[in-house]
């Protein structure tokens, strides 16, 4: 049986300017369902890219190697296929928009996955119900539904707002792209907790993090450093908290 | 941004087929021959059996358009229009007496279903056969207007009995003729420009509402204009006056079928607020806009002007413009009242090949007026669009005040947007702000709303709908609704 992620070879590159950048240089990653890996590294070496590639951004030219998730090809899909399929990003930078009330951005989203998913869509009655649950379960104020998304929106609140859409996208995997940084303690206790509340045998998660903190909280399966646009080494919990106290150049200069 | 051309080519094939009230409908009509001279404006008014008076009028107005020139500084661009090649009277054949729905043209009654509006009054009344899950809308008073003349008017009971008249202007002219002889050309003067002298030559029909003192109008008001007939040109005359104290909503919508001719439609409203009066006027335009290579559509060549005589009215202009494969036209106030108040909201949309040159005057000349113009811009495919607008402040307005905001949306880079805010202030005391910004659809927003499950479409859809927000919710609740799955119509295809 094909795994429930695996990821084989992977190279991307981009368009910047004019000139090709060769980012991805051979990613290889299995993730089994029900697990939460982490992905560490220094900035700059492809986290986030690699997280855009899954999602399916177009700006990123995939040069070779394969995806495949739940047994598709992960690659040959749109990016909203794969959004129905269960992936969810929550972005290191979310986007802002301007007039688009949080609620009903919400409410299309779930409704456009549920409907890819052969779910019944939601009035707007049971679905304010259900996202006002969500918020509070995240500690975040009521009127954040009413807002334009992320517009005006804090560092902190902004993430919230990531893992609010999680929670209400239920997804079977989720990436979570720095979601930790620029949070206070609390904020990410808040954080963890609502992702913890997902674990299941059935979701899988792929966290990019510089922090110890929060994979305290998270307890992850494996951990995998990436280094130039490459998983160079793979292990259990015990590799962060060595990451911690050591930092990345002296990782970097073994693996070598 | 490969997948990004891919769906805009993908849609730019449908072209025009997205248009969805293109039918045509086949009906027995009585036309005029074709051309424009003294004696087809004599034949106008006696077929609508009109008195002297505004027979001379006619003629007054004809003969000034003949001296007249058509305007050339708006930046829209088309080839010379021969005003001889038009049919200036299209009125579908009917028999006598007074109007009920009975009377009316099973065709027409059957166009104007297809095309969602209510014109069965038992039905919305009673709230029967509502699709389950869709609560009943308050009822909507719809003067339906097929090629040029008005064919039903709804709920005329209920405003009777509230002292408001809404009927067809024809029926004004001989009903009320001291109601119209006193304000018809009294915002818009007969050669005030070079369509609305046209117009005032050969209207046809058009509304006509009087709200008396301290009326509420119990009802929205509305209007739906439908170009059925080849190679003629609609010209339809509204008139709406309000007095002191009193307050109306109306709305006005219209469509027509797909030709490869274009048709020209060249309106004039005028609206007059007394005292304390409040004139709500909303228009959602979709004339047909041509295909996507140009060809066709309506010359939508429109005149609009509200006068505030009175201290403290209002009157605030809403407009959702999709339609059209060239918009000129300026919706304005002209703020005489002391404390009188004039809005402008704008949404104008242009896609494919379309052209819009619209904006607002506003023209202050009471103390303390105030003005606010929203006029928000989307342009797609190799469209082009421009803002233009006057704010011009006299020297007696002081305290007078204008805000406006003017927003660009750039889908693509292939069409143009432009801004031109003209302003006079001729009084020191006067404040003036004005703002405005260009953007563009990102690849960011689209990949996050596309992340999140949403198709591209959609995506646009909620993109474009958000930088509209400001000016949608000025429209009454079930328009609004419209309004925003229009847009999302117009700008099919067009992301890039
Ligand atoms: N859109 C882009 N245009 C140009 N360079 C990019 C783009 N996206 C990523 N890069 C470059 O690719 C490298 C990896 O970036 P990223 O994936 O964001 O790293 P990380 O998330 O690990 O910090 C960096 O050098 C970054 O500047
Ligand atoms: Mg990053």
């Amino acid at each position: 049986m094909s795994q429930f992620l695996e990821i084989s070879g992977l190279c991307a590159r981009i368009d910047a300017d004019g000139q090709e950048k060769q980012i991805l240089r051979g990613v290889d990653l299995t993730i089994p369902p029900g697990e939460v890996h982490a992905i560490m590294g220094p900035n700059g070496c492809g986290k986030s890219t690699l997280s855009y590639v899954l999602a399916g951004r177009e700006d990123y030219e995939v040069t070779a190697g394969s995806v495949t998730f739940k047994g598709q090809d992960l690659l040959a899909m749109e990016p909203e296929e794969r959004a129905a399929a269960g992936l969810f990003l929550a972005f290191q930078s979310p986007i802002e928009l301007p007039g688009v009330n949080n609620a009903n951005f919400l409410r299309t989203a779930v409704n456009a996955v549920r409907r890819a998913r052969g779910l019944e869509e939601l009035d707007a009655v049971a679905f304010l119900k259900m996202a006002r649950e969500a918020a509070k379960s995240l500690s975040m104020a009521p009127d954040m539904l009413k807002r334009n998304v992320n517009v005006g929106f804090s560092g902190g609140e902004k993430k919230r707002n990531e893992v609010l859409q999680m929670t209400l996208l239920q997804p079977s995997f989720a990436i979570l792209d720095e979601t930790d940084s620029g949070l206070d303690v609390d904020a990410l206790r808040i954080v963890a907790e609502g992702v913890n509340r997902l674990r299941s045998p059935d979701f899988s998660a792929l966290v990019i993090t510089h922090h110890q903190k929060l994979l305290d909280y998270l307890v992850p399966d494996r951990i995998h450093v990436m280094a130039k646009g490459r998983i160079i080494l793979s292990g259990g919990p015990e590799l962060a908290k060595r990451i911690d106290q050591e930092g990345y150049t002296k990782f970097l200069a073994e693996a070598a | 941004m490969p997948a990004v051309t891919e769906t805009r080519e993908a849609v730019e094939k449908l072209g025009q087929s997205t248009y969805k009230w293109g039918f045509e409908t086949d009906i027995q009509m009585d036309l005029a021959p074709k051309g424009l001279n003294e004696d087809i404006v004599r034949l106008i008014s006696a077929r609508k059996n009109e008195p002297e008076w505004l027979l001379e009028w006619r003629l007054t107005a004809f003969r000034k358009w003949q001296s007249m020139k058509e305007p050339t500084w708006a930046k829209v661009s088309y080839p010379p229009i021969d005003y001889q090649d038009a049919h200036y009277y299209a009125a579908p054949r009917k028999k006598e007496g007074p109007k009920s729905l009975d009377e009316v043209d099973p065709e027409l009654l059957k166009t104007y279903e297809k095309l969602g509006i209510p014109l069965h009054e038992q039905a919305l009344l009673a709230g029967v056969e509502l699709p389950e899950g869709e609560t009943a809308r308050p009822p909507v008073a719809v003067d339906a207007v097929f090629d040029s003349v008005s064919v039903v008017t709804t709920f005329r009971k209920t405003l009777e009995e509230a002292g408001v008249i809404f009927c067809p202007i024809s029926e004004a002219v001989q009903e009320h003729p001291e109601l119209v002889r006193k304000y018809l050309g009294s915002v818009v003067p007969v050669a005030d420009n070079f369509y609305a002298a046209l117009n005032s030559a050969v209207f046809t029909d058009g509304s006509f509402v009087y709200v008396p003192k301290g009326v509420r109008c119990p009802m929205e008001l509305s209007t739906y204009f439908r170009i059925n007939a080849r190679n003629t040109g609609q010209f339809e005359r509204t008139l709406i006056v309000v007095e002191d104290g009193a307050s109306v909503s109306y709305l006005e919508g219209c469509t027509a079928p797909m030709r490869d001719e274009n048709q020209l439609h060249a309106a004039v409203v005028e609206l007059v607020a007394m005292e304390d009066a409040s004139i709500k006027y909303s228009t959602v335009q979709n004339w047909y806009p041509g295909d996507s290579e140009g060809r066709g559509g309506i010359y939508n060549f429109v005149t609009k002007r509200g006068a505030c005589r009175g201290a403290r009215s209002k009157i605030s202009w809403t407009q959702v413009e999709t339609g059209s494969a060239i918009t000129w036209k300026y919706p304005s106030c002209i703020l005489q009242g002391d404390g009188s108040v004039g809005e402008f909201y704008s949404v104008a949309v242009t896609n494919n090949c379309q052209q819009a040159d619209t904006g607002t005057k506003m023209i202050h000349i009471g103390r303390n007026t105030r003005s606010t113009i929203i006029a928000k811009t989307i342009s797609a495919g190799r469209s082009d669009s421009t803002y233009r607008g006057l704010v011009r402040v006299q020297p007696k307005a002081s305290g007078a005040r204008n805000f406006t905001q003017c927003d660009s949306l750039l889908i693509g880079d292939e069409c143009g947007a432009h801004t031109v805010p003209y302003i006079e202030s001729r009084n020191m005391a006067a404040r003036i702000e004005h703002e405005a910004t260009t953007s563009k659809i990102s690849e960011d927003q689209l990949f996050y709303c596309r992340q999140r499950g949403l198709s591209e479409e959609d995506a646009v859809g909620l993109i474009v709908n958000g930088f509209c927000r400001d000016v949608l919710k000025e429209l009454p609740m079930e328009f609004a609704v419209e309004a925003q799955k229009l847009l999302q119509i117009s700008l099919e295809g067009s992301v890039g």
